[in-house]
């Protein structure tokens, strides 16, 4: 192909926010820096090389026990059999990991429908401060994807207009996606107070 | 932490009362809540609204009553043990569900499938889709008191229904799809079957059109309600038939072809002006072009022969297979199908290696190597037992298959283990809910009602 990789594009673009850039099963993915991500989703969306129109999914990761056997008392943990690792499937072209040690990653998933492409950027998010910068100004639907991210893993969006529980209830504690919120954990249901 | 913005209703407690300049009364604002439990509400969701008269100034939906833990409860099964999941999320055309989630962890496995299990695939997801715009539009139909063309609908509805119960033998909660293939293979006269419930369908498609296209209470009510700009339905990432009742030429399957969609021919109806009208005109020809795509898949699809025992011509008892194995005799029946047990009728496929790859790691074994032969049962248990299993090397993928409703996305992020790290689901109507504001806002309270039937809200997939 002649024309370059996005996540080259944009390395070339912001050398300071870019961290690493890999593809992987032909998506290709960009890590950058927290700090930069209304700047990188501004020109995603407005530079014609881009042109980012769609954010088709706003989601995060936490890589906490990431490739850790789970610990403790789970709902369908198969404790007490010994076991073998079976072989691994060949791969040809590994995964290189998430690019830093940060506990998070948020994951934003572009696609440009006049260009036809598809780009990840991922961002890493420190347990100590899970805070990154709102993009809802740039994309209305970022606005129930951020909410949705603050729900289930407790990321703060700064600038987000309206950043309040979506799927669980205002009076829910914890944020359920963590990986060290228990499967089994179950809170008493608290109807709204309206 | 900063303040959220005030409810609909916190903004009414503390507004200031308004009186009208030629009256001199003084006018409130009214608030009204919908839902959560509601006859006019497809699934369980509440949206306050504010009301002056009879327009609505500002509405509020609240979602998450049917929030199941998708997402968390994918973490701790095995890969194939989410496939029950996956039905349940777009519990009104799940085949696409079971094919996106396949297709995503093939996509992580790097896994060929067999060009007849994409074919297959494809042709249940088709059917799947044609019974979900059946639903939508029959039960938008419904609300505006053409109480009829529901019945119709459904009845059609019930003849697709029909054959994906003869295919995956259940009407519902199918799991047919498997990761490197499928459940079983197309029962024998699986196409005359669709052809003849395809005519059905057409004519009931003939009749609805007869019924309501031009009935004028019908086209009043969807002309111009529930409105949205091109740009907007963009912004708030809307796909599927809502992004192309506003002209935007969208489709996961012509412009990112999976499985076999760039071997067919269809077209991909685009509406003008975006509103509720356009939507139903989008749904019902797709409805067609569906019907057309599982057509052409029907005559292109490769393979599928039945393989006979060559001394016999007879397919072999999984007994008698069993006591030649005992003799030795394996080279001679191991590409043989045996007579299994009556109870496991819609799973002895014929065909079992054209739908399935041959990668052991991966795909079950059939089930007459399961119960007929040592190796296929231990291949089994290799995959179904706790701890055992798929494991894909790590990784992260996304696959987005075109949803009944748009853009169905699975990112699966895999650390190597028996289970996926984090299974997430794009679904389709999230975003258009996010972006009910906009189609409601400024219009007539009894507008909300088509509006949101042609949202086709999927609480399953909505709240996960």
């Amino acid at each position: 192909m002649n024309v370059p990789l996005l996540s080259d594009q944009i390395k070339s673009k912001f050398p300071d926010a870019v961290i690493a850039a890999h593809q992987y099963r032909g998506d290709d993915t960009v890590t950058i820096r927290p700090e930069s991500i209304v700047r990188v989703a501004q020109t995603l969306r407005d530079d014609p090389a881009f042109q980012m129109n769609l954010l088709m999914d706003l989601t995060a990761v936490d890589y906490s026990k990431f490739a850790q056997e789970p610990q403790g008392k789970g709902g369908h943990i198969n404790a007490g059999i010994a076991l073998k690792q079976p072989s691994d499937i060949p791969d040809a072209n590994p995964w290189p990991g998430p690019a830093t040690q940060a506990r998070f990653e948020v994951v934003y998933h572009f696609v440009s429908l006049p260009l036809k492409h598809r780009l990840r950027v991922k961002v890493p998010v420190e347990e100590s401060k899970p805070e990154i910068d709102s993009i809802s100004a740039l994309w209305g639907g970022a606005n129930w994807f951020e909410r949705e991210v603050w729900d289930m893993f407790g990321i703060r969006f700064t600038g987000h207009p309206n950043l309040k529980r979506i799927l669980m209830y205002a009076q829910f504690e914890g944020h359920p996606l963590r990986k060290d919120y228990p499967v089994t954990q179950r809170q008493p249901l608290i109807g709204p107070n309206n | 932490m900063e303040q959220p913005q005030k409810t609909v209703q916190q903004q009414l407690e503390t507004a200031t009362r308004s009186y009208d300049p030629n009256t001199g009364l003084e006018t409130r604002d009214m608030l009204l809540n919908i839902g959560p439990s509601h006859p006019a509400m497809h699934g369980i969701i509440r949206i306050v609204a504010k009301l002056d008269g009879e327009t609505l100034k500002d509405i509020d939906v609240e979602i998450g009553y049917l929030h199941r833990a998708f997402e968390k409860m994918s973490e701790t099964v095995s890969y194939n043990g989410v496939m029950p999941y996956t039905d349940r999320l777009n519990y009104v055309s799940p085949l696409i569900n079971n094919m996106g989630y396949c297709m995503a962890i093939e996509k992580l496995l790097d896994l060929p499938v067999s060009e007849r299990a994409h074919y297959i695939r494809v042709i249940m997801s088709e059917i799947s889709r044609v019974t979900d715009h059946l639903t939508c539009v029959g039960a938008s139909a419904m609300e505006l008191g053409a109480f009829t063309v529901f019945l119709y609908m459904i009845k059609a509805r019930e003849y697709l229904w029909e054959l994906v119960e003869v295919v995956t033998g259940a009407r519902l909660t199918i799991s047919y799809c498997r990761v490197g293939g499928l459940k079983s293979d197309l029962p024998e006269g699986f196409a005359e079957k669709t052809h003849a419930a395809f005519a059905e369908v057409r004519k009931v498609l003939v009749e609805v059109d007869q019924l309501i296209t031009r009935n004028r209470i019908f086209f009043d009510r969807m002309k111009g309600t529930g409105k949205i700009s091109k740009e907007d339905a963009l912004s708030y990432g809307m796909t599927g038939p809502f992004l192309r009742s506003t002209g935007v030429n969208y489709d996961v399957r012509k412009d990112f072809p999976y499985a076999i969609y760039d071997q067919v021919k269809f077209e991909v109806p685009l509406g003008t002006s975006g509103d509720n009208l356009d939507r139903y005109y989008v749904r019902m020809e797709e409805m067609e072009q569906s019907m057309r795509i599982v057509e052409q898949c029907l005559k292109q699809i490769p393979g599928g022969p039945v393989a006979v025992d060559p001394q016999t011509g007879k397919p072999m008892e999984a007994s008698e297979m069993v006591d030649r194995a005992k003799m030795g005799q394996i080279d001679k029946i191991t590409d043989k199908i045996a007579i299994t047990d009556p109870t496991l009728e819609g799973s002895d496929s014929r065909v079992h290696d054209k739908i399935l790859v041959s990668e052991k790691r991966v795909s079950l074994p059939a089930k007459e190597d399961t119960y007929g032969n040592i190796e296929g049962l231990m291949n089994h248990f290799k995959l179904v037992m706790f701890g055992h299993g798929i494991r894909p090397p790590k990784g992260e993928v996304y696959f987005p298959v075109e949803g009944a409703n748009g853009e169905l996305g699975f990112y699966v992020v895999s650390d190597g283990t028996d289970k996926a790290y984090r299974v997430r689901v794009r679904p389709p109507c999230f975003t258009i809910m996010s972006g009910l504001h906009k189609l409601l806002v400024g219009e007539q309270m009894a507008d909300m009602v088509p509006t949101f039937g042609s949202v086709n809200m999927i609480g399953g997939e909505l709240d996960r």
